[in-house]
């Protein structure tokens, strides 16, 4: 029997066991099995749950678990998942996983490195697991200050700045939620005047449409701002290029992801209304941000600036697909959450490993490095392509989902968008074939460059993992859209009863 | 029966016993070593501690001037936990003074003084009270007597608590001329809608407000915080405001019930521009200590936030609040303590690079200062939920917009020093601190506290149940 409270106590027995640890070669060697123990786990979680599912189990939320915990506001500890938040888990334990096998060399200060990654992770896990607003409130918060640290101590470049930028920003987001939260609060009621903070429960509710029109925009782009909604997505780049490796892995594969998952499990469902509503608001702001992110992209010369500014117009189709607001769109949206999680860590994984031979991540200083470091360069090319939705490979997929999706929206202002949105996948193969081929084509650039060697275990380890899975969803997608679509299902029918009137 | 009076006044009876002790100790001047008096008085003040929670015996004396229950007990023992903490924290700091048991009696007069404040039912006790928490503070601001901005300290803390004391006394007797009685239970059902009663409440207020440093009343604070050693900021910051924030709560409820629309009114002004205030004014500080005076101004603000509410889940979580303050603040000032008394650096700037040399205290002083600004996993998180939530249920969603923006603001000050101890470099950088073993001890204790606090839902429920 699965206790998805387990989930949190792996990462909080391995930041523990990190902390005692003697020596650097101790703290690498516990952070990664607690890693390799974490995925084991939600993999047997998976399992358990897609057989079960297969079984006839048809509640919502399996493996529910819920202990009072401030009683006196309703407030619980509350967990349980279904196909949406296994799907962030897996990722969030391969993303954390990889992480740390590329961090393998970090020598300042290792123990708090490590400690803090994982107490990252335990944040992410906390979220997807819960069911209880207040509880999920909690850990998108715990996820803040580790960033801050991680870009703070171990980054490059403006660092101070960036990490500033990051945390005062990601902070004025969940302050937002935080409003929308307790506004939601006082206009639920389960008789008697009590309130109460229960995900399901307000889900089969019916909240008013005035509050609803009030709250939706706090959380969403509460919520948004983690996702880099448009124009909240200023942290996004400075945020990725300064981070060290790890950190911008985990703060693009996973972190981003939160604000997605939050946009939709909270703002979407809860208030179907008001989604329906301000839609073209959204659609409007995520079109903007898939366009302007892949045009300013095309301005950059810095590689992590490269894939930061693509975070930002991948992202777009996140909420872009919540926006359009049918199943397809919806489980769309999901796929690009976790296919985007894993592509955009591979590519900082190569980024990084690039980086750490090159002491440069300017297009203009590279060249040639394909004939140096063959393996870095294949990985780097993958990310590459998987990024500009290279058929067979996870972007595609996702990416196709959510057109189609889209596409379903009959109006013809979501259309228009539509269009739009298809057409930016021209820009992004341009700036993807253009950063590709000027680094690691031509002619060697600088003869320091013949001396490098390739990757190492842990580097290849790391790439393989996250090649496998992307490979994998991009030639069998089934596999996740059968996880993900019922469960949008059962939201978009929160939302088509909701726009019918009830 | 007999001992049943005796019980009720437990705390403040202990505190005597305590404060004439160490009068004799003085007189009698036999132990030389001040660290042996040092441990001889932590020891006591433990006692006092423990003896808090046992024969708790709620009742009224003098004809209802004095009176205590749970609640009462509960938050003196808030107090004491809080000045055998700091007690604990001086210890690297009082260890080479020449007058050490002095500071002593004149902190545990304070303490008496709030005791008796705190359990007052009856105007008269509550001034007398007030005063005897007030003027020794004076004398303890100005405790390290060759430093000239401490003379300046405590003249401004005297003559500023003069002032509001005035205010208050003023307040106090238009009350008095209305209804001709100064105990509370009796005067509560007396105040109505009378123009001098509205006017008497107004002054009452402005006397508390004085004394909670909520703005427009704020100014003495920071100059007085700056002046004075730490563990008497220390004291200020977290005790003696501690005990006025919980007198307030029981005049307010008490008393001036039949006024919530108007107080609420006033406090929802005095909240906005105290949260405001106090964040944007910490921006601008480099002094630690000032950092930290207009950062309390600004936790003031959400524990009135709380209070705003005016209902029981208000007054629960403001004095949860204050217990997870009172971990968060001394974790931060015997850190502060520690590097002051060894090196006499009180800038942040002087805390650039403090990680490298110290690990413990630097990730003490992160966690407090996570803890004030509200971030989990530390109980500021909850205590901050707690007060906005219960300020929430008026309805009043602008204000709490507000204060919770502003929550975003305080982060970032924090997060300046947090950046100086773990980012900044610095080639001189503070050298390695060994405080003595009762400051590792306190500094364990308030670290523990700031992190687990928030967890304990039984005790949040416990102040729940009694403040109903």
């Amino acid at each position: 029997m699965i206790n998805l409270s387990v989930l949190l106590i792996i990462p909080l027995v391995t930041a523990i066991a990190v902390m005692l640890s003697r020596n650097a070669s101790q703290v690498r060697w516990t952070a990664l099995w607690g890693a390799i123990i974490q995925l084991g786990y939600s993999s047997v979680m998976m399992y358990e749950y897609i057989t079960q599912r297969a079984a006839g189990n048809t509640s919502q939320m399996l493996f529910e678990s819920r202990y009072s915990w401030f009683s006196g506001l309703n407030i619980e500890y509350y967990v349980g998942v279904d196909g949406i938040s296994i799907a962030m888990i897996m990722l969030t334990a391969v993303v954390v996983l990889t992480g740390i096998l590329i961090s393998w060399n970090v020598t300042k200060l290792t123990k708090e490195f490590f400690f803090l990654i994982v107490l990252l992770s335990l944040g992410a896990y906390g979220f997807f697991i819960s069911l209880d607003l207040f509880t999920m409130f909690f850990f998108l918060e715990v996820a803040v200050i580790p960033k801050f640290l991680l870009i703070g101590i171990w980054g490059s470049g403006k660092k101070e700045y960036s990490a500033m930028k990051l945390a005062l920003m990601l902070m004025g987001g969940s302050a937002l939620v935080l409003i929308g939260l307790l506004c939601l609060y006082f206009n639920t009621d389960t008789g008697g005047g009590a309130h109460t903070f229960d995900l399901l429960k307000i889900a089969h509710m019916h909240i008013p449409i005035e509050a609803q029109r009030f709250i939706f925009p706090l959380m969403f782009v509460g919520f948004g701002v983690f996702t880099a909604i448009f124009p909240f997505h200023t942290w996004a780049p400075d945020g990725h290029s300064s981070a060290p490796t790890a950190a911008s892995m985990f703060l693009a594969g996973i972190s981003m992801k939160l604000g997605g998952y939050g946009c939709l499990r909270v703002a979407a469902y809860l208030m179907p209304e008001a989604a329906h509503q301000y839609s073209w608001i959204i659609i409007l702001l995520s079109t903007i941000a898939i366009i302007y992110g892949a045009f300013a992209t095309l301005m950059q010369t810095d590689l992590k600036y490269i894939n930061a500014y693509s975070s930002v117009s991948h992202c777009g189709f996140v909420l872009f697909g919540i926006g359009m607001l049918t199943k397809t769109a919806l489980t769309g949206a999901v796929m690009q959450m976790v296919s985007h999680g894993l592509m955009t860590a591979l590519f900082f994984a190569a980024i990084g490993m690039i980086y750490e031979r090159t002491h440069t991540r300017q297009i203009t200083q590279l060249g040639g490095l394909l004939k140096t470091i063959p393996f870095i360069i294949t990985v780097f090319v993958l990310a590459g392509l998987c990024s500009l939705g290279l058929p067979g490979l996870s972007g595609f997929v996702a990416e196709m989902t959510v057109f189609m999706g889209a596409w379903q929206n009959p109006d013809a202002f979501y259309r228009i968008a539509t269009v739009l949105a298809c057409a930016s996948i021209v820009v992004t193969a341009v700036y993807i074939l253009r950063a590709v081929g000027s680094s690691v084509m031509g002619p060697i650039k600088n003869e320091a460059f013949r001396n490098f060697g390739d990757a190492t275990w842990n580097e290849k380890l790391a790439s393989v993992t996250l090649i496998i899975c992307i490979f994998a969803i991009g030639i069998a997608p089934f596999w996740l859209f059968n996880l993900v679509s019922p469960d949008t299902q059962l939201i978009m029918d929160n939302i088509a009863r909701g726009i019918a009137g009830k | 029966m007999n001992i049943d009076y005796l019980l009720i006044m437990k705390s403040e009876l202990i505190l005597t016993a305590i404060i004439f002790f160490l009068l004799f100790l003085k007189v009698w001047d036999g132990i030389k070593s001040n660290a042996t008096l040092l441990h001889l008085t932590n020891f006591l003040l433990f006692i006092n501690l423990i003896a808090g929670f046992f024969f708790n015996t709620d009742g009224e004396l003098f004809n209802g001037m004095f009176h205590t229950n749970s609640t009462l007990f509960l938050e003196k023992s808030i107090l004491n936990f809080g000045t055998f903490i700091i007690s604990m924290q001086a210890f690297d700091w009082l260890e080479d003074h020449n007058h050490l048991l002095e500071f002593y009696i004149l902190l545990l007069c304070t303490l008496l003084g709030m005791d008796f404040m705190i359990s007052s039912g009856n105007f008269l006790m509550f001034y007398l009270g007030l005063e005897l928490s007030t003027i020794p503070l004076a004398a303890l601001c100005n405790y390290d007597l060759h430093k000239i901005k401490s003379s300046e300290s405590a003249v401004k803390l005297i003559l500023s608590s003069a002032f509001a004391s005035c205010i208050l006394l003023f307040g106090i007797s238009m009350l008095y001329g209305t209804t001709g009685t100064l105990n509370f239970k009796e005067m509560a059902p007396l105040i109505g809608s009378g123009k001098l009663q509205i006017l008497a409440f107004i002054f009452t207020f402005t006397g508390f407000a004085f004394k909670l440093s909520a703005v427009p009343f704020h100014l003495w604070t920071a100059d007085v915080y700056e002046g004075a050693p730490v563990p008497v900021t220390a004291y200020l910051s977290v005790i003696s405001k501690g005990s006025i924030v919980f007198i307030f709560i029981t005049v307010l409820f008490q008393l001036f019930h039949n006024y919530d629309t108007t107080w609420y009114n006033m406090l929802y002004l005095t909240i906005l521009l105290t949260i405001t205030i106090g964040n944007l004014f910490a921006i601008r500080q480099d002094n630690i200590k000032r950092f930290l005076a207009f950062s309390s101004i600004a936790q003031v603000g959400y524990i009135l936030l709380g209070i705003s509410s005016g209902t029981p889940m208000g007054a629960s979580s403001a004095i949860f609040f204050l217990i997870v303050y009172t971990f968060s603040n001394l974790g931060a000032f015997g850190v502060i303590s520690l590097v002051s008394a060894k090196t006499g650096k009180e800038n942040i700037s002087d805390y650039k690079g403090f990680y490298t040399n110290n690990k413990f205290a630097s990730w003490v002083m992160a966690i407090s200062l996570f803890s004030l600004g509200g971030i989990p996993p530390t109980a500021g998180f909850f205590g901050k939920m707690f007060l906005v939530t219960a300020g929430a249920a008026k309805g009043n969603y602008w204000l709490i917009s507000i204060a919770v923006m502003n929550m975003v603001i305080s982060l970032f000050y924090y997060l300046r020093v947090v950046k100086a101890i773990f980012i900044d470099e610095n080639e001189k950088p503070i050298a390695k601190l060994t405080g003595s073993m009762s400051m590792r001890i306190a500094l364990v204790i308030c670290i523990i506290g700031a992190v687990s606090v928030g967890f304990a839902s039984g005790l949040f429920e416990y102040i729940g149940t009694i403040t109903k």
